[in-house]
């Protein structure tokens, strides 16, 4: 994490929120509610990258694995 | 489609507009160079071979993974995929961190959401994990050579390691997903091998192929220890049989990029579970499968089977015997289809057959197709 604090921000939750969070991570390695957050957000910040079933994908992407087997001679 | 291990085919490859934001913040992250084995689970973590794995393990998985063959949430995964620490610095990296991995030359490849770092016990995922500390088993040799400190974490790739070698027969779980649909497979076996294919090899497959729509030939061509044959001659083998023996409708040859672990009967549900991510429903379990030395029992890769409820498992096992031509017979068969003693069977361990190539003479046919052991002799000398 960037420990400059002109690169930090501050976001506010509701107290007993935090004091929840502060008894989920207690003897986990978590040092901090911060850092406990800022993992959760990161891994909820990635979700939307491409995480798709071959059953989820698009026609396009589709098209694209059939086109590239048919190049290398599978198809 | 059966489904991947854990439900979801996972993706870790970051979109293309978010490559470059990536990169640029890697530039600035604390730097680790994968050795070959964690570049191999790197590319395959992220491409959804080893579904539901989304990076290397934190300690949890870890430590579950060895005292019960399942992750933390309880789903079978016989074998840790750990990350090491290449140096005391990245002792110090904890939750929260990012870190950039990257090849042996030092190309980014990918950006870790570090969970932690932990201090593995070698001596007790050696024990637990290949059934055994001798330093001469290579698998003890490989956790020998690497930091106990693992760092766990999920990954993002920016770019796939760069290969050379077997670039036609690249294919990705969604793409090899992909072209069983396409051919109307429903039911496809594996064949996991890092052995040149021998008559015994030829007839499991076949042997399945007779229960099953398709046949995938998958020979694994990451890192295996120094006296195995060389991948690009076990493909030049498969290349040849398949041109001349197999129905060539009805065969896929693709590579299987992980690295041996040896690990026996631990692998085989390895091989098995990564299998199934790639589509198949039935996976060929031989005898003394992912074995090395005298470590594991002819047929301990068969019986660990049985310590899981076969749902949870989900692709199907085929067993097979050892396997051989016997002479009375006329053809090949195994113990459970033939009724003639050793002296009628044709049989030769790989030392013998190293043996003979390197004095420049070939198995015999029943043994060795002539195709490949003239391939054989000829990439021996």
């Amino acid at each position: 994490m960037p420990t400059d604090p002109s690169e930090m921000v501050t976001l506010k939750i509701p107290r007993p929120l935090y004091v929840r969070l502060q008894q989920l991570i207690a003897g986990t390695g978590f040092r901090s509610v911060t850092e406990f957050a800022t993992y959760v957000l990161r891994d909820l910040a990635s979700q939307p990258q491409a995480r798709k079933d071959t059953d989820q994908m698009t026609e396009a992407e589709l098209e694209q694995a059939r086109q590239r087997l048919r190049e290398l001679g599978y198809l | 489609m059966i489904h991947p291990h854990g439900g979801k085919l996972i993706n870790r490859v970051v979109s293309a507009e978010e490559r470059e934001t990536l990169a640029r913040e890697a530039k600035a992250l604390p730097r680790v160079r994968l050795n070959q084995r964690e570049l191999a689970d790197l590319e395959m973590i992220a491409m959804g071979a080893m579904s539901p794995l989304e990076g290397f393990m934190a300690e949890s998985d870890y430590r579950s993974v060895l005292d019960s063959m399942r992750l933390a949430n309880g789903l079978v995964w016989s074998i840790p995929v750990a990350l090491s620490a290449k140096d005391d610095s990245q002792r110090r990296l904890k939750s929260g961190d990012r870190l950039a991995l990257a090849d042996e030359d030092g190309h980014t490849l990918a950006v870790m959401d570090v969970a932690g770092c932990y201090d593995a016990d070698h001596e007790y995922e050696a024990q637990m994990v290949l059934r055994t500390t001798d330093e001469a088993h290579p698998g003890v040799q490989y956790l020998r050579s690497i930091s106990p400190c693992y760092i766990g974490g999920s990954i993002h790739l920016i770019r796939r390691p760069e290969h050379s070698d077997f670039l036609r027969y690249r294919l990705d779980p969604k793409e090899t997903r992909v072209l069983f649909a396409a051919k109307g497979w429903n039911r496809i076996a594996a064949f996991q091998t890092r052995n040149p294919i021998h008559r015994a090899h030829e007839y499991l497959q076949k042997c399945a192929l007779e229960i099953v729509d398709g046949l995938l030939i998958h020979p694994l061509v990451g890192e295996t220890k120094s006296d195995d044959i060389p991948a690009d001659v076990r493909m030049r083998c498969y290349e040849e049989l398949i041109e001349r023996y197999y129905p060539r409708d009805r065969v896929v040859l693709s590579v299987f990029p992980a690295a041996m672990r040896y690990a026996g009967p631990r692998e085989a549900i390895f091989h098995a579970l990564v299998r199934k991510n790639y589509g198949c429903t039935h996976f060929i379990v031989g005898r003394d499968h992912a074995g090395v030395g005298s470590y594991y029992g002819t047929y301990d890769a068969h019986a660990i089977f049985g310590e899981f409820d076969p749902q949870e498992i989900d692709i199907t096992p085929l067993f097979f015997d050892h396997a051989f031509f016997c002479r009375v017979c006329g053809n090949m068969a195994t113990t459970k289809t033939c009724p003639h003693g050793k002296d009628d069977h044709v049989v030769l361990s790989g030392t013998k057959v190293r043996e003979m190539l390197a004095k420049g003479e070939l198995p015999p046919s029943e043994f060795t197709r002539p195709e490949v052991a003239k391939i054989l002799s000829e990439a021996t000398r």
